[in-house]
């Protein structure tokens, strides 16, 4: 049956292993869970990967305080569906008590560093699962499926270790942990092709729905407690659905009527913006905005 | 044969490797809008007329300052026919490990050289590395075809002195083939250009497409490590015992006798279990979990093998190793190594010889290896190791020396010949 063993069989089969290599060699992981496609698709893996076992690792969810109502909906859905132990990082704690300050620009996906960095350390987790991908980005082009991180959570990248054939070096020293990614060689393509193969259940704001939704700065965005609209900014309702699912603030729409995986997987296949492009202004501000953050803790 | 080839780059610094990969993403319309902006605001930024394709691939700060790329990176780009995982990366000769990484799980590596240069030292050090890791096919792209004399002769000679250097080095007419290119241009590399009349071959993408690569060469039974038991202890499962892990090379079929390595028992596979369900069979590369007639204590580090050529257990051999990191391989040296689904503590004893990977020669006890340096040596681990020749298979072949107080991964390595294998004793215990 190798004509079965396409693509999609293959990332599938490597995810898997990945998975099974931090179950067997690391005391305390646990998987970040976002409610967006990728950590959805991530999850839905590592269920595979121990089936008929309990998945044997908690999620973590880093709360920026700025989610849409029906991702922690759905977050919570699958908690249950899954049985999972759900940690929750709340930024809006962090700002609550000053120990993290709102920026100017109101956007709080960089904020998220701090929480995710004191909950690491706080229940001592070694191995953190992330949906990152390689495809996504430049920099994380050069990111190792398993990446330590020091105590600081930092990445460097000139000081990676090498990895070779499917053999994982997964040491490191207590404080330091480590950054696994099992959808390291999965492109945005392949991740829908496997939601719709797999019917994996996405949160709803991924398909075509209407909306409020005003434009700034060339993107479609949600009212909601990050401000907006201004006053020179105008509410209209959209045919609308997310490419990625981020904080608020700052995760735009796109104009869509693709209201299936079908529809969805033609839109992504004929789209000539990337999805981060399309709708992620924090990637927006330097040429090495994501390597920046990468080097300060961001996953 | 798998749509997905996983292939690699190889070459010397500024012989356009880059800029390669850049026009094959540009050309296959794996770039999207948005990044063609990104890269074409850069490139006038620094004064370009022309958008620098190289940009799209180097990605790190150090790298768009130096011009150069450092570190191995991934690019991911499909055609209708077959989908690709490249890993890109780096030329300078300080970077040679990095070239080890990325080749050693690919099918195929493009190595570039340019075509004013010819075959160089780094080329024949690339190819002779290639050669060490067991990469099947190589392709040759003479880069910048448009900028020498004589082209058609430049042509011929390079593809005369790099055929006899990959016979030289084990490689079959088959597995190599020669494309003269232009990236900055384009030229052979989606479609067959009309300035390169001398050349009837195919362009570099349709080779890609078309040529046959086995997902690993099917020259041994099954070898499946266990990765990890799955005892789920529910009430839906009170009894499920599962051994999970990836088929490593060869297939296993419901009902196939198998033998439990290093205990060296016996048992038959009642099931073969997934997420989606039961399979008949199972073949290299799968991710599954196994179930056995048998209750016997099996844990992470054993292997599942085809008891009529099972491999040995063995914990005194030679291997080739490529040291990867600042710290020499010394003589002595106390590490843990790494194959499979087991890690092991390790003692280095003498270091063979050292490859001179120019000549093409060995230099007899060296004293030690250095970084990027490629040797023979012998080594013994404190527990045996369930592995075969290198040649015979890359997975089960292959391993990592590790640095127990950094834990830095220090070498890579090939298992060569097996000094003293670990008899298998009666009731599987070793002796």
């Amino acid at each position: 049956m190798a004509a079965n063993f396409d693509t999609l069989t293959a990332l599938e089969a490597e995810s898997i292993h990945i998975f099974r290599e931090v179950a067997g060699e690391f005391e305390r992981p646990v998987i970040l869970f976002s409610g967006g496609k990728d950590s959805t698709v991530l999850l839905h893996l590592a269920v595979k990967a121990f089936w008929p076992a309990p998945l044997p690792f908690p999620v973590l969810h880093v709360d920026t305080g700025h989610n849409f109502q029906e991702v922690l909906d759905f977050r919570d859905r699958m908690v249950e569906k899954y049985s999972l132990r759900l940690h929750v990082a709340s930024v809006e704690d962090y700002i609550a008590d000053g120990r993290l300050e709102e920026r100017p620009d109101g956007i709080r996906n960089p904020l998220q560093t701090v929480p995710l960095l004191d909950a690491i350390s706080e229940h001592r987790f070694d191995a953190v699962f992330g949906g990152g991908r390689r495809d996504e980005e430049r920099s994380r082009a050069k990111e190792r499926i398993f990446s330590l991180r020091n105590a600081f959570g930092q990445w460097d990248p000139k000081k990676q270790r090498p990895e070779l054939w499917n053999l994982y070096n997964g040491r490191h020293s207590p404080g330091e942990h480590v950054r696994v990614f099992p959808l390291s060689n999965w492109t945005e393509l392949d991740i829908w092709r496997y939601i719709a193969r797999d019917n994996v259940e996405l949160c709803p704001i991924y398909y075509a729905h209407d909306r409020e939704v005003y434009q700034r700065d060339g993107m479609w965005l949600a009212p909601g407690p990050w401000g907006g609209p201004r006053s020179n900014e105008t509410l209209e309702s959209r045919s609308v659905r997310y490419r990625t699912v981020g904080d608020g603030s700052t995760t735009g729409a796109v104009l869509s009527d693709a209201s299936d995986n079908f529809a969805i997987l033609a839109e992504v296949a004929a789209s000539r913006l990337t999805e981060r492009g399309a709708t992620r202004g924090d990637d927006r501000v330097s040429e090495a905005a994501m390597e920046d953050r990468k080097r300060e803790g961001y996953f | 044969m798998s749509d997905l080839l996983r292939l690699a780059t190889a070459g010397s610094v500024d012989d356009g490797k880059s800029t390669l990969v850049g026009r094959l993403l540009y050309d296959t319309k794996s770039v999207l809008a948005d990044q063609i902006d990104a890269v074409t605001r850069a490139s006038v930024d620094r004064g370009l007329s022309t958008p620098d394709l190289s940009l799209l691939v180097d990605g790190l700060r150090a790298e768009r300052e130096q011009g150069i790329t450092i570190d191995v990176a991934y690019r991911y780009f499909a055609t209708p026919q077959r989908s690709f995982v490249l890993a890109d990366t780096p030329g300078h000769v300080q970077y040679t490990r990095n070239t080890v990484s990325g080749a050693s799980t690919a099918q195929l590596v493009i190595l570039l050289v340019d075509a004013r240069k010819g075959v160089i030292e780094q080329t024949r050090r690339h190819a002779a590395v290639m050669a060490l890791l067991g990469v099947p096919k190589l392709v040759l792209a003479v880069n910048k075809i448009d900028l020498v004399e004589d082209p058609a002769a430049v042509f011929g000679q390079i593809c005369d002195e790099f055929n006899a250097l990959t016979a030289a080095l084990g490689w079959g007419p088959d597995d190599v083939q020669e494309i003269p290119v232009s990236a900055l241009f384009g030229d052979n590399i989606a479609s067959r250009s009309e300035r390169t009349p001398y050349y009837t071959g195919p362009s570099l993408i349709e080779h890609l497409e078309a040529v046959p690569v086995d997902a690993e060469p099917h020259n041994v039974g099954l070898r499946f490590p266990v990765q990890y038991v799955i005892r789920p202890r529910t009430a839906d499962y009170p009894d499920y015992r599962g051994y999970a892990g990836q088929v490593a090379a060869g297939e296993v079929r419901t009902g196939d006798e198998i033998v439990v390595l290093p205990a060296g028992i016996r048992s038959t596979v009642t099931k073969i279990d997934t997420a989606d369900g039961e399979l008949d069979h199972a073949e290299a590369g799968r991710s599954v979990t196994l179930l056995l007639a048998d209750d016997i204590d099996i844990s992470r580090g054993d292997v599942i093998a085809s008891p009529s050529d099972a491999p040995d257990a063995i914990d005194d051999f030679e291997a080739t190793v490529c040291v990867l990191a600042e710290k020499p391989l010394r003589p002595g040296a106390r590490l843990l190594l790494k194959q499979g689904t087991k890690t092991t503590q390790a003692i280095v004893g003498s270091i063979i010889e050292r490859f001179d990977e120019q000549e093409l020669t060995a230099d007899p006890d060296p004293g030690t290896l250095s970084l990027n340096e490629i040797g023979r040596i012998h080594i013994r681990v404190a527990e045996p190791i369930v592995a075969d020749n290198y040649r015979v298979n890359r997975h089960t072949g292959s391993f990592l020396l590790i640095d127990p107080s950094s834990g830095n991964t220090l070498a890579a390595g090939l298992v060569g010949d097996a000094l003293s294998a670990v008899e298998i004793g009666e009731r599987g215990v070793p002796t």
